[in-house]
């Protein structure tokens, strides 16, 4: 069996701290990781691997340092990874990035299941994983919590819904999108460590990935930023300390203001 | 492809190099250079005092946008009615149907929903799409990717928009795909530029500390996914005149998904409806003192959140994690118990309305946040409301 793991790097934290004089946002000093999501995808790529046999890759697509993300998933355990690097995909919204990892996932071959995170913390669309299927024509199913079995080019998997689970099975090639709580990811071994410094990481181009060029990129996306700021949320709140029952009556008096009593 | 520098005029003022959100523009050999962390976003060429910067764009073969006309509003159908984040769409539809002035059609997938759909029409809906099949019984995502192409395919409309709920967020992604246009997520607000009348889409991302305005200019339609809880819901109109188009499956389905087998999650958890949620922490020491939130958020006719602490601590499940990696809310009431206020929980509840917290740590960061912050022992101050509230009735 091939798997194939979507994975993209972001900043890490949320808090994106903003110059307020310069209005940039200030990226000095804050790391790149995995994006949180992508790691559950990761796991279980491994853990299917561990159950049913086959072969697992990574894929990323990225500016060039992006390389690490896919060094740090091998280290915890995938076999291969590749990423898909060029300046034509700059620029590039959910349609384009979707379009170029479904080429590079083509490219790679033959492949049995692709699991992508629900969302990410920069653009936190959970759009890219449905992309990915409708472009190379296979079922998908998204928030997928556990993957009960896969036999004779079945997959049976539970997903989760706003308020109920549901039983989701369907055939084999398929892509999921899998939410926290399928696993808990591992920490990466020493040997795979070593494994991951050494290993050769391709980096595929445009040009390598064929396709139609202009569906790459800012030019294959539909949908532009015109303009980004920062929030703060404030709230205009009190703070009241005190004996429990003034504490308790200041929470009744407020829930009757508020017209819930 | 890509922003384009004329050196001539270029007078290295490192305006660009300030204002770049993405820190995609540097210097190198006394020159500016723009690096590959650009996205094109064009911040530089708006604000370059020597109209030095270039956003060079191919011209691209023109669809003939005239042609696309109305607004559009998925109705999701469920438990044999219309969702109320249907009804929500619905007023969305209405803001921008008053700078646009184009129809606003509903669309829905369901059985036996006919005497249902009627409350759109009622609701000011000018035309409502039906499609009433066994085939949508179940959710099934490529199913209802392929039933809403089909309809875009044929009636051509402007806007399409639908609620970012697991099932918007699921299967309206595969209909932007199929239909070959741009497709913004989580919107928390829709308007229409009076000027080029183009649809300003709204969102927040890393958690709603940056937002972003978004755009659909050359393509149609223009498609957004709406957070529930942004928009109230349509109220019944007088003298409305809509008609319901009754659909066939005459198209192709792709139909590989099996559903077999559903599960309820216990005391219901549908977070992101609820108008009030009371939620704990880690602050509640041990699983079985959930029983006290549990206990408050039935006398409030509340749901029960979490933090990510309690639930890795196996205290409450998984769906009922708020925050980052669970999920967003906007309540009317957040009440927040024993939950210190980390940045990835605050992701998912700082929009709430109103947030009253208790923590007995002065410093917490959710106090930040909250309305009102009742510094105190959640184990003394809850049982103590919890009996006021239960004398006092409702
Ligand atoms: C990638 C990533 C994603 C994450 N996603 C999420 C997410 O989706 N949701 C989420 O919630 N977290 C998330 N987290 C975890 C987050 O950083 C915090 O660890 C978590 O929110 C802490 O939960 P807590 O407030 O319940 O626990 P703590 O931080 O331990 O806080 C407990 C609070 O209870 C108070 N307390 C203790 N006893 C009492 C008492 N008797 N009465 C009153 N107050 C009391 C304490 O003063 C303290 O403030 C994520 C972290 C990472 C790295
Ligand atoms: N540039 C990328 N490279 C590889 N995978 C990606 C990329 N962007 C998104 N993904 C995958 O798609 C998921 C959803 O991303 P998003 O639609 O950006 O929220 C992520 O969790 C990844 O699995």
């Amino acid at each position: 069996m091939k798997i194939v793991v979507c994975i993209k790097q972001v900043p890490e934290g949320l808090d994106v701290k903003v110059d307020p004089e310069t209005k940039r946002i200030v990226r000095e000093g804050v790391k790149s990781i995995i994006n949180p999501y992508d790691l559950y995808a990761i796991e279980e790529g491994i853990r299917l691997k561990e159950r049913f046999g086959g072969q697992t890759w990574v894929i990323s697509m990225g500016p060039p340092q992006a390389e690490t993300a896919i060094r740090e998933a091998i280290s915890m355990g995938i076999d291969n990874g590749v990423l898909l690097s060029d300046k034509k995909f700059a620029g590039s919204d959910t349609l384009a990035t979707s379009y170029t990892l479904s080429l590079g996932i083509k490219k790679i071959g033959d492949v049995d299941i692709i699991i992508c995170g629900r969302e990410t913390l920069d653009g936190s669309t959970g759009q890219v994983g449905p992309g990915i299927a409708v472009h190379l024509g296979i079922p998908y199913i998204t928030y997928v919590s556990k993957i009960v079995d896969i036999k004779e080019n079945k997959i049976e998997t539970i997903r989760l819904m706003e308020d109920h689970y549901e039983v989701v099975k369907t055939n084999l090639p398929v892509l999921i999108t899998v939410v926290k709580e399928i696993n808990q990811p591992r920490i990466p071994s020493l040997k795979n460590m070593l494994r991951a410094k050494k290993i050769e990481i391709p980096i595929w181009n445009a040009e390598m990935l064929g396709g139609d060029q202009s569906l790459f990129g800012q030019e294959g996306s539909p949908t532009k930023v015109i303009d980004v700021w920062t929030q703060e949320i404030k709230k205009e709140g009190r703070k009241v300390e005190g004996e429990p029952q003034e504490m308790a009556e200041e929470i009744l008096k407020e829930l009757k203001k508020l017209g819930v009593l | 492809m890509g922003i384009k520098v004329i050196y001539e005029k270029c007078n290295l003022c490192k305006k660009c190099i300030e204002k770049c959100p993405f820190v995609s523009i540097e210097i190198k050999d006394n020159k500016i250079f723009i690096n590959e962390k650009c996205t094109l976003c064009g911040l530089c060429v708006k604000i370059c005092p020597e109209k030095a910067l270039l956003k060079e764009e191919k011209e691209k073969e023109k669809i003939d946008l005239s042609q696309f006309k109305g607004i559009w509003f998925f109705a999701e159908a469920k438990d044999g009615g219309i969702s109320s984040v249907s009804y929500e769409m619905l007023s969305a539809a209405k803001k921008l149907k008053e700078k646009l002035n184009e129809e606003i059609c509903g669309v829905c997938f369901g059985k036996n929903i006919k005497d249902k759909v009627i409350n759109l029409i009622r609701k000011g809906a000018d035309k409502v799409y039906l499609i009433d099949d066994d085939v949508f019984c179940e959710f099934k995502e490529e199913v209802y990717a392929d039933a809403l192409s089909y309809l875009i395919k044929k009636y051509k409309p402007n806007i399409v928009i639908a609620a970012a709920t697991m099932i918007g967020r699921s299967f309206i992604p595969a209909v932007s795909v199929k239909v070959k246009t741009g497709l913004t997520a989580d919107c928390t607000d829709v308007d229409i530029d009076e000027k080029t009348g183009l649809l300003i889409q709204t969102r927040p991302t890393f958690g709603g500390n940056l937002m972003a305005k978004i755009i659909c200019e050359k393509h149609r339609p223009q498609m957004a996914t709406i957070r529930p809880k942004i928009f109230e819901q349509a109220k019944d109109q007088e003298n409305t005149k809509g008609e319901i188009i009754e659909e066939k499956v005459e198209f192709k389905i792709e139909d590989r998904l099996n559903i077999c087998g559903k599960q309820r999650i216990e005391n219901v958890v549908d977070l992101q409806e609820a108008e009030i949620i009371v939620s704990g922490g880690r602050g509640l020491k041990e699983g079985k003192n959930f029983d006290i939130i549990k206990e408050l958020a039935d006398l409030l006719n509340a749901a029960v959140g979490a933090s990510r602490a309690a639930v890795d601590s196996g205290w409450i499940g998984y769906p009922h994690q708020v925050g980052q990696t669970g999920k967003t809310v906007k309540p009317k009431i957040y009440i927040a118990c024993g939950i210190s206020g980390a940045i990835q929980h605050l992701a998912g509840m700082q929009t709430s309305d109103y947030i009253i917290a208790i923590n007995k740590d002065p410093d917490a960061p959710i106090f930040k946040v909250a309305n009102l912050g009742v510094v105190g022992d959640l184990f003394e101050v809850l049982p103590i409301l919890i009996k006021k509230i239960k004398e006092g009735g409702k």
